[in-house]
């Protein structure tokens, strides 16, 4: 197998992306990650010295919104759409690590 | 050894908007959990942002306040992180092109001026509220999508001292901008910061602790005294500090772990698709600098040059936007700046602290502060009668009307005053001997024998005037 | 009643002149869906309730003359949202999913009064070129059931092509509209990035992403386009330039005379199998013939779209598929003991392996250490594309190829290999990276097989495209060969 990504990388990018695979899943993954991430590397063929990147293609520049509130009414169909909601909050298992970030 | 102290802050400054920075939904407080939110709050499927005119506008206020340089060519981030109470799983905040960046504040520690550098500012999203119960938590998304500033200091800050004072003039100029209310303890002002100490002369800094969740300013202070202290005994001892963050503990006065950081956190920042890239024009600029509100410097220097206030005066009316708005507000109804100013600064002051409510939640008025004014200006009354009539200020009634209703009115008419000095002087030929004697004791005397007579309605000035003439008749 | 051959003039003139009534041609149109969907899968939610009192309310109003839509039953792919409609994206974690808002797209269709029948397979997310991925069933090719229907839009392309509706809506990231109305010989539209407001289309690659419609004529789809097309509050990306009538100008004076056509040569080499590319030669010589020159042009980096693709488009779908977190809505995991596990086994029981393997890609690409040489070089590279059609499409009105290298494969056969699959959309990628409109015209068979060709535009230049298709569709008559099974047809 090459060696662009190994087992463990793929087990590290599965804790960012909050996935987990069992061994089995890993053994067919990895080999597969590894193949379009070879794929990923022809991009390197192409010169792009000087050019700017694109991340978006719409005509639209300086759009934005006047500061007026709407109330859309909406609050109490979500909350019955919620896994679990209590006295109006969303439940959840417990938090343990209470280190929020923003 | 003798050790050098670096401080970084970063605050996060709540912004007073109708609405929220990505969605129309009200921003208000303490309503119903979950109240004010809409599909895109919760980070529904298919929804997508739209960004906040005002919100923009803010930061561009902001920067131009603290002498930053607005980014004309600007565009939002997002940053991945899972948490409950963060509904896309990302926040959309600005990381390689921040709205404002490289301004700086002036800080004044003991009568010693410094310019502290800001790296930047940028505006993002604020997260929505998790309630903690023993199995289980609750969150709230009705501050999800609030508009912040997050403001980033350079590592100028030296010392705990340099940090409050960092923090005291941040928040002043923010307050005066108004596009905040600024206060720590409802939570539109939060404060995180880093601290590192290092041996004098080593060039590379030191390695920080984070302290989070600080509720006011006394308590970055004491958290920074506290922790710059550990660290030292730390490297004193021949060991190493982490990097971790750390929690102030308001009744021990100490810092406590939470966590160990291994390694920076990984957010995979990446430009934001849905919006698109705004260029800010340099008419918008300007037009927002145009319409800025005065800042206290510029407040303090017209008070002392134009007003004839002393600078001590000047700095205590311009410690809050509110009070120098007020005193602004007065003068420009024609009362006496200097009789204005002691008002403020005494009468009002001492209401306020001692009813502990801020300024705009009394039922003074500019109209009727400046209304008594000028009654005492003009001598309808005299500031003795004014004690009564402030009283009545603050139970919202009007100067001229209560001076009436109350038969407050100063007696300054001469034709009616002179036959009671004339009453006074015939009943008290002692006093005219006296007076006649060289002793000036008499005249006081006199004058409290008249003010009797007129149940204290007498103008003193008036009265003064008269009896001397009379008794030099 | 068989309307499968009927364009959507004509059924409107029937309801108009009160042929059938609205109801009559829902029932109809239901009953033909239950009878043919056996053999096709296309549908994963049926609206049938609230169609036919729909159906009723319109003929109550009657149908007026002037709105050509008025009527007409529709289908959705199942990743466009739909107001108290179940909507899945073909994903388990929504499996159980009830929108509580419309996508502007159903709100102006509403508008229009056209008549969702329900909501169409697709693949998970729109990850796949062939339905296979989706969660909840197998989508059969309209042409042969042995065959995919291509994807992602697979469900939307095999109702339209098998006669069910005549007008469905998909959604188009890297080809996902093209790509399965070419399989299924029919004509399907990505519009320009930003025509088609994508307020509540669930987010796939958001640069990307497009939705349009796919329907069995070329005015049937520039007449939906016009509807569905335009500025909206709720997506700040979408364009304010105004929504041309698109089908008014299409009628008999309607010629490709003197346009310059790019044919890149790209677009024929080697992969592209020998019957689509003498199909897509034929129609050059067909519009050469109509009195257009076709040039060879080049388009030099079309090869690193697929690299540049799977980067971006993964890159936005691990960041856009995060709130899929068994939090607020859709599947929770149940025995979870705390957060972690809500988060983990909620996300890796909800997801299929697709889609799994492109939240790793993209999570890969934009991690810290892999920025720069992975999800930004894309980037550049997008740009650089980006130019070579800017330079084509200078001296060109539009460029001409075909949609996909290949006829529809077999069900199963490319599954069990992404980079093969991942290639086959090699033709129709670029365009979305450069966010062009490409139009999907049926333009031959092989084995039976339809093959479709592709013409792509300038920015906001539909109206070139419908005008290429049109003429091109009254010169020759793949678009009229139907596909036979059983129902109605
Ligand atoms: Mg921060
Ligand atoms: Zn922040």
């Amino acid at each position: 197998m090459a060696d662009r990504i190994t087992r463990e990388q793929v087990q590290h990018v599965a804790g960012l992306a909050k996935l987990e695979f069992t061994d089995t899943q890993l053994d067919a993954f990895t080999p597969q990650l590894d193949d379009i991430i070879g794929l990923f590397e022809t991009l390197s063929e192409v010169d792009t010295e000087g050019v700017e990147a694109t991340t978006n293609v719409s005509d639209q520049l300086n759009v934005m919104r006047e500061d007026v509130a709407e109330d859309w009414g909406q609050s109490a169909a979500l909350l019955d759409n919620a896994p679990d909601a209590e006295r109006g909050y969303i439940k959840v298992p417990a938090i343990i690590d209470e280190s929020e970030d923003d | 050894m003798n050790f050098e102290t670096t401080i970084g802050l970063e605050v996060h400054v709540e912004l007073k908007t109708h609405s929220k920075i990505f969605s129309p939904s009200a921003v208000e407080f303490g309503d119903d959990p979950n109240a004010n939110t809409n599909v895109i709050d919760w980070g529904y499927p298919g929804v997508l942002p739209t960004t906040n005119k005002g919100v923009v506008a803010d930061g561009i206020i902001a920067a131009l306040a603290l002498h930053a340089t607005v980014e004309q060519h600007t565009h939002f981030d997002r940053k991945n992180y899972f948490y409950p109470d963060n509904p896309k799983a990302y926040q959309i905040t600005q990381a390689d092109r921040p709205i404002g960046h490289d301004g700086w504040i002036e800080i004044d520690v003991d009568g010693v001026k410094k310019k502290v550098g800001i790296e930047e500012m940028h505006i993002e999203e604020d997260a929505g509220k998790n309630t903690h119960e023993k199995d289980y938590s609750y969150v709230d998304l009705n501050r999800q999508g609030t508009a912040l500033i997050e403001i980033v200091s350079k590592p100028d800050i030296a010392s705990p001292a340099e940090a409050y004072a960092y923090l005291e003039a941040l928040r002043q100029r923010i307050q005066f901008t108004g596009i905040s209310d600024v206060k720590m303890e409802e939570g539109s002002m939060r404060v995180d910061v880093n601290i590192s100490v290092r041996p004098i002369g080593q060039k590379k800094f030191g390695t920080k602790a984070e302290l989070k969740n600080l509720n006011s300013f006394n308590y970055v202070r004491r958290g920074l005294e506290y922790e710059e202290q550990r660290q030292q005994k730390v490297l004193m001892s021949g060991g190493s500090v982490r990097q971790e963050t750390r929690r102030f503990d308001e009744t021990t006065g100490e810092t406590i772990l939470m966590r160990v950081k291994e390694g920076a956190d990984d957010y995979r920042y990446f430009p934001e698709p849905d919006l698109p890239a705004l260029n800010i024009s340099d008419d918008w600029i300007q037009e927002l600098d145009a319409n800025m509100p005065e800042m206290p410097g510029k407040r303090r220097d017209r008070y002392v040059n134009e007003l004839g206030l002393t600078d001590y005066d000047a700095m205590v009316l311009t410690q809050t936007k509110e009070m120098s708005d007020f005193f602004d507000a007065t003068v420009a109804l024609k009362a006496d700046p200097k009789i204005a100013s002691n008002y403020l600064q005494g009468d009002v002051n001492a209401y306020l602290n001692d009813n502990q409510v801020d300024l705009s939640a009394t039922k003074l008025t500019p109209e009727h502060l400046a209304g008594m004014i000028n009654l005492i200006s003009d001598g309808t009354i005299s500031t003795k009668m004014a004690k009564k009539v402030f009283k009545a200020l603050t139970d919202g009634e009007e100067p001229k009307a209560y001076v009436e209703a109350h038969g407050l009115v100063q007696l300054s008419d001469p034709a009616k005053l002179q036959p009671i000095i004339d009453d006074v002087l015939a009943a008290n030929p002692q006093s005219i001997e006296d007076f006649n004697n060289g002793k000036q004791r008499a005249v006081g005397y006199l004058v409290g024998q008249i003010m009797k007579q007129t149940h204290g309605q007498a103008n003193p000035t008036v009265v003064n005037q008269l009896l001397i003439a009379s008794l030099k008749g | 009643m068989n309307y499968f051959d009927k364009d959507l003039a004509s059924l409107h003139d029937d309801l108009v002149n009160k042929k059938m009534s609205v109801r009559e041609l829902t029932q109809e149109t239901f009953a033909n869906v239950k009878a043919t969907d056996a053999k096709i899968g296309a549908f994963l939610t049926l609206n049938e309730d609230a169609a036919l009192k729909q159906a009723d309310a319109i003929d109550a109003d009657g149908v007026a003359a002037d709105n050509p839509l008025a009527g007409i039953a529709i289908g959705v792919k199942d990743n466009i949202v739909t107001k108290g409609l179940k909507t899945t994206a073909s994903s388990k974690i929504l499996a159980n999913f009830t929108p509580v808002y419309d996508a502007t797209v159903v709100e102006k269709l509403t508008a229009a009064k056209t008549i969702t029948i329900g909501k169409t397979n697709m693949d998970e997310f729109a990850m796949g070129g062939s339905t296979e991925t989706s969660a909840f069933q197998t989508t059969k090719n309209a042409w042969d059931q042995t065959k995919v229907p291509g994807g992602s839009s697979g469900g939307s392309a095999a109702a339209v092509a098998s006669g069910q509706v005549p007008v469905a809506f998909g959604s188009d990231t890297g080809g996902s509209i093209r790509q399965p109305a070419s399989f299924n010989g029919i004509v399907g539209m990505k519009p320009t990035y930003g025509r088609v407001s994508r307020w509540g289309l669930i987010a796939f690659g958001s640069s990307l992403d497009q939705i349009g419609p796919i329907t069995r004529t070329i005015k049937d789809n520039a007449t939906v386009l016009s509807a569905i097309a335009g500025h909206d509050k709720h997506d700040l990306t979408s364009s304010d330039k105004a929504v041309p009538d698109f089908a008014a100008g299409l009628n008999e004076g309607t010629s490709v005379k003197g346009m310059r056509i790019g044919l890149p040569k790209e677009f024929l080499a080697e992969g592209v199998d020998d019957d689509v590319r003498k199909a897509i030669l034929a129609a050059a010589d067909t519009y050469r013939q109509l009195g257009a020159t076709v040039d060879e042009v080049s388009l030099p980096h079309n090869q690193y779209g697929v690299a540049a693709y799977y980067i971006i488009a993964s890159s936005e779908a691990s960041s856009n598929l995060q709130r899929f977190d068994g939090i607020r809505y859709g599947y929770r995991a149940q025995d979870v003991k705390n957060l972690e596990d809500v988060y983990v086994k909620s996300r890796s029981e909800g997801f299929g392996d697709e889609v799994k393997r492109r939240i790793m890609l993209g999570t890969f690409s934009l991690s810290a250490g892999f920025y720069d040489a992975y999800f930004l070089k894309a980037a550049k590279v997008r740009t650089v594309i980006l130019n070579d059609f800017k330079a084509v499409l200078k001296d060109h009105d539009f460029i001409m190829g075909p949609v996909a290298p290949t006829p529809a494969f077999g069900l199963g056969d490319e599954l069990m290999d992404p980079i093969t699959m991942y290639m086959n959309d090699v033709l129709t990628i670029p365009v979305n990276l450069a966010g062009l409109p490409g139009l999907a015209v049926p333009a031959g068979f092989s084995n039976n097989l339809p093959v479709g060709m592709q013409l792509i535009g300038r920015p906001f230049d539909e109206g070139t495209l419908y005008k290429a298709g049109y003429a091109f569709e009254q010169n020759t008559d793949f678009h009229s060969r139907l596909p036979k099974l059983g129902g109605q047809n």
